[in-house]
């Protein structure tokens, strides 16, 4: 391209049409939930696009380190899917879309297994089949991985997949990309939907030129990931600034669960460009530990109640359990990962902290050398390279990073349909399967499952939509490009200023101890930032132009941020991902409570109450009486007795 | 523990372009990706640069720095002295973009020429059994991150245009190779490494092992071994018969 064939900003619109596309269905995302959509859609005999903002096979879902989460029993003989599915709600404390969770559970044996079909190499048992490894809050060595490196094995799996489908469409077509094609550096700014408000396609523009691209589709998957940029220490990428969050809300879906944030309690602290950047929880899994300043172990301090029966109690029981784990119980450095990024943020606020601001994660007295290199190489490396830290010899210091989104899309859980006729999600930016706080190791595993069904889910919808399909009307593409260009303005905001004060906000205010006061404070500025981001002016052509870029995702990222804000104002007590300083007990009477956003007409955000789905009676057997107890309310406790049981009590034994 | 640095940086399109000159504040434990972030938020608002996980996971930050094919955000500015001159530019062997971005696409196209996994026919999912000692070898390449260095200072590409149709570079013989050393994959490879991927234009430098982030010994464990046995079919196919039944037996 010439200088003077490229856009340059505003100017050209007229002149310049999009160029056009037309499929049965797009995914928006090539992350593990993406790609598993895309097979699945193209599998059915969908015509389709995958369509990602970064390079393909660059996603998020690369980083994942420790593993996926899948009840073969490869490892513990007694793991099933309901004592996954067990675990799946513990975690979750019982916030879980319950049909998500059961589906999860059954479901990702099999999904894994496939894995193996496209070329996957698992870490292997001594009889040959797929390892698995310990993981917080998991009954049973229930991971299976590749190192440190599980995600690239994931998304290299899925992307050779890709690639095998378009070899054979190639066979019989002639051409690679005839029934699926994969749109890289391509970023959608708007979803598109017809006169009677069902999806009819979505806009976006290519990164490398700026030109823009029109898709019509009558069915699209968002698989988007999460939000984590919105937050100035984090693990996540500069992709997770919650487009698909924010593209769901403007096409009239709503967003569940968004004051539950996910504070991986591990993240590097040291040097401050890499602050954030995750430092596996196979650490602990594989026998590091947990201590302050002083040397102590300081998480048998912070076992809640909840959790005292599973969790050890002395340094030598939680010891004795690496090898013996039939008759010790679990290290508590091993808790689910809100008590864990909890306990460690009070270590340092009282003053127990390492030199850094974070504590102590040792491994290196607990295993030697070769065996740290071997079973934790990434690990090795990544504090070799960037702190100059050998976690063979010394220690790591680590504290609490923004790592995952536990709200997001609602969904149907069967057909991961939202409530806009033709929209899909699945993946992070999905909700209700991990309810208020998740798993280490369910996520990869939710990907796989729900991407699948997604893909099903709008291949049925396309067949039932028989030869017609829903229109755009050109007035509506026109009124998206010009939001897109809405940046091109005279005017003098800076967006990486703006962006900067809106994550060093988030952190500060809406962080992992939440007040009353600061979350209030934090809606404020988010009123102001959302008036100086109308002023936000970018210079240079639209040609691979990141400021102009970083404009466009400010706008989801302050949607996103204020949804996160209203939530954790309105939930008035400490559950998973989302902690108030002002109430820091769990109450029953919220446990039944989502909190809903939708957008409204005026463009502000609506928060509404909503039940959480009830759990089934043979789900709720799986547990014993006195563990619910913990969770549910005396009117859910009578109604699970059933009339005449009043007397019943620790009858559940269904696992 | 600041100082400010002096940058040299590659700015420009297709259309051509020149090295920018920049000082720039640089703190202790940056990576060089951070400096060009610096550029951007407070000097460059336009700079173009690809990056993802910015803890070399993901393969994308790939340039070079002071001419060597580096990742940027692995590439720590304690590695320089104070007073040098840092001189970054984008990867040589593919057409520029904009900036220190370049079209990786070539990447793309080889890999959908290679052959996918061909698992047995009637193997059914969740039967799959294969020794932790088979698939180590397939695994050390499983960890390449697709950052194309290999492929960027590989010489039989790298000044040599006409050479990319019949090449597919290290990157993507090693997959040969992977595919190769899986115990399960049924397909006879060796024809195509020779015929279509151009194994033979490879005379073991070994340029693309030393550029490695992930030090894959891409020569050593791919590319040598993947040389003898297509020798050996040629030979004697019944060689690569028997390796194949052997190895499928245990
Ligand atoms: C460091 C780290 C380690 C982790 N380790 C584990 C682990 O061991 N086990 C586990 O289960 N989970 C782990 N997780 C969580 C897990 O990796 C993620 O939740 C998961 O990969 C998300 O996958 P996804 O498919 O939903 O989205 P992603 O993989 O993030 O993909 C999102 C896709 O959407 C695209 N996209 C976004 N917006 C747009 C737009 N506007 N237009 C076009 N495309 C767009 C992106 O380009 C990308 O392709 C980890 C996370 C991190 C950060
Ligand atoms: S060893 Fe072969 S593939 Fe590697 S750089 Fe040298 S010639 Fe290229
Ligand atoms: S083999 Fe190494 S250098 Fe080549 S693309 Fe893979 S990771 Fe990069
Ligand atoms: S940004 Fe991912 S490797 Fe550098």
């Amino acid at each position: 391209m010439t200088d003077a064939e490229r856009p340059q900003g505003r100017e050209g619109l007229d002149a310049e049409s999009p160029e056009r596309h037309e499929y049965d269905v797009i995914v928006i995302g090539a992350g593990g939930a993406g790609l598993r959509a895309a097979i699945e859609a193209r599998e059915q005999g969908l015509r389709t696009a995958v369509i990602c903002k970064s390079l393909f096979g660059k996603a998020h879902t690369v980083m994942a380190e420790g593993g996926i989460a899948a009840s073969m029993g490869n490892a513990n003989a007694k793991d099933s899917w309901q004592v996954h599915f067990r675990d799946t709600l513990r975690g979750g404390k019982f916030l879980n879309n319950p049909r998500m969770a059961e589906l999860h559970a059954k479901e990702a044996p099999q999904r894994v297994w496939e894995l193996e079909t496209y070329g996957a190499l698992f870490d292997r048992t001594k009889d040959g089949r797929i390892s698995q490894r310990n993981f917080g809050g998991h009954e049973y060595p229930r991971l299976a991985h590749v190192g440190d490196r599980t995600g690239l094995e994931l998304i290299r799996t899925l992307q050779q997949k890709i690639v095998s489908l378009q070899q054979q469409d190639r066979r019989e077509t002639g051409d690679y990309e005839s029934r699926l094609r994969v749109f890289a550096e391509l970023t959608v700014t708007d979803i598109l939907k017809d006169a009677s408000g069902a999806v009819s396609g979505a806009v976006g523009y290519w990164r490398e030129t700026g030109r823009f691209v029109h898709f019509s589709a009558p069915a699209i998957v968002l698989a988007t990931g999460g939000i984590g940029k919105s937050f100035k220490v984090t693990s996540n990428s500069w992709e997770y600034t919650g487009d698909g969050h924010a593209l769901a809300l403007r096409a009239g879906a709503a967003l569940i669960n968004m004051e539950f944030i996910q504070f991986h309690p591990t993240g590097m602290v040291w040097p401050p460009s890499v602050k954030g950047i995750l430092v596996t929880e196979s650490v602990r899994g594989d026998g590091g530990v947990l201590r302050n300043s002083d040397g102590k172990r300081f998480m048998f301090d912070y076992v809640p109640d909840v959790f005292r029966g599973q969790y050890a109690d002395s340094e030598e029981e939680a010891d004795r359990w690496y090898e013996d784990p039939e008759n010790n119980k679990r290290p508590p450095e091993l808790l689910p990962r809100d008590e864990v990024a909890r306990a460690i943020n009070s270590e340092v606020k009282e003053g127990r902290g390492s030199p850094h601001g974070g504590v102590f994660l040792d491994v290196s007295t607990r295993l030697p050398a070769e065996e740290i290199i071997r079973r934790l190489p990434s690990m090795h490396h990544q504090f070799k390279e960037l702190a100059d830290v050998d976690i063979t010899a010394e220690p790591m210091e680590v504290g609490p990073t923004c790592h995952y989104v536990m709200g997001g899309v609602e969904v149907d859980a069967d057909t991961a349909a939202t409530a806009v006729p033709g929209l899909y999600a699945a993946g992070e930016v999905a909700g209700g399967m991990h309810g208020s706080n998740r798993l280490g190791g369910n996520s990869l595993s939710d990907l796989l499952v729900f991407g699948r069904r997604a893909g099903l889910g709008a291949a049925e919808y396309v067949a039932g939509l028989g030869g017609s399909r829903p229109s755009t009307s050109e007035a509506d593409v026109l009124a998206a490009l010009e939001t897109a260009l809405a940046p091109y303005r005279e005017a003098d905001e800076n967006p990486y200023a703006l962006h900067s004060e809106m994550q060093q906000k988030m952190n500060d205010l809406v962080g992992i101890i939440r007040r009353e006061g600061e979350v209030r404070e934090a809606l404020e500025v988010l009123d102001e930032l959302d008036e100086r981001a109308k002023n936000v002016g970018v210079q240079g052509g639209r040609a691979f132009n990141p400021g102009w870029h970083l404009a466009l995702d400010l706008r989801n990222m302050l949607a996103v941020c204020r949804c996160v804000a209203m939530a954790a104002l309105e939930r008035t007590e400490s559950r998973g991902g989302h902690t108030r300083e002002d109430f820091p007990g769990m109450d029953p009477k919220w446990r039944g409570v989502n909190l809903v956003c939708t957008l409204e007409g005026d463009g502000g955000i609506a928060l509404r109450h909503q039940p959480v789905p009830e759990i089934r009676q043979d789900l709720l057997e799986l547990f014993e009486r006195t563990e619910l107890a913990k969770y549910l309310t005396e009117g859910e406790l009578a109604r699970r007795d059933g009339p005449g049981a009043a007397q019943q009590s620790d009858d559940g034994s269904g696992a | 523990m600041s100082y400010d640095a002096r940058f040299k940086v590659w700015r420009g399109d297709a259309d051509g372009g020149g090295l920018q000159d920049y000082t720039v504040e640089v703190n202790e434990g940056e990576v060089v990706l951070d400096i060009i972030h610096r550029l951007q938020a407070t000097q460059a608002p336009d700079l173009a640069v690809r990056w993802n996980c910015k803890a070399g996971k993901c393969g994308s930050c790939s340039a070079e720095v002071n001419g060597r094919p580096r990742l940027l955000c692995m590439t720590r500015m304690s590695t320089f002295e104070e007073s040098q001159t840092i001189t970054v530019t984008p990867l040589r062997t593919f057409p520029v973009q904009r900036d220190l971005v370049t079209d990786v696409s070539f990447n793309y196209q080889k890999a959908r020429e290679v052959q996918a996994f061909t698992p047995p026919e009637d193997l059914q999912p969740g039967d799959y059994r294969m020794q932790q000692v088979d698939v180590q070898r397939s695994q050390e390449f499983r960890k390449c991150i697709e950052c194309f260095l290999c492929q960027d200072v590989c010489h039989v590409v790298r000044d040599h245009e006409d050479n990319k149709q019949a090449f597919a570079g290290p990157r993507f013989l090693m997959r040969v190779a992977e595919l190769d050393m899986h115990p399960l994959d049924t397909a006879d490879r060796r024809p195509a490494a020779r015929e279509q991927h151009g194994l033979g234009y490879c005379n073991i430098t070994k340029c693309c092992t030393e550029v490695c982030p992930e030090h894959i010994k891409i020569t050593d464990n791919a590319l040598i071994p993947l040389k003898e046995r297509v020798v050996d079919r040629h030979y004697d196919p019944v060689v690569w018969l028997g390796s194949k039944i052997r190895r499928r037996k245990d």
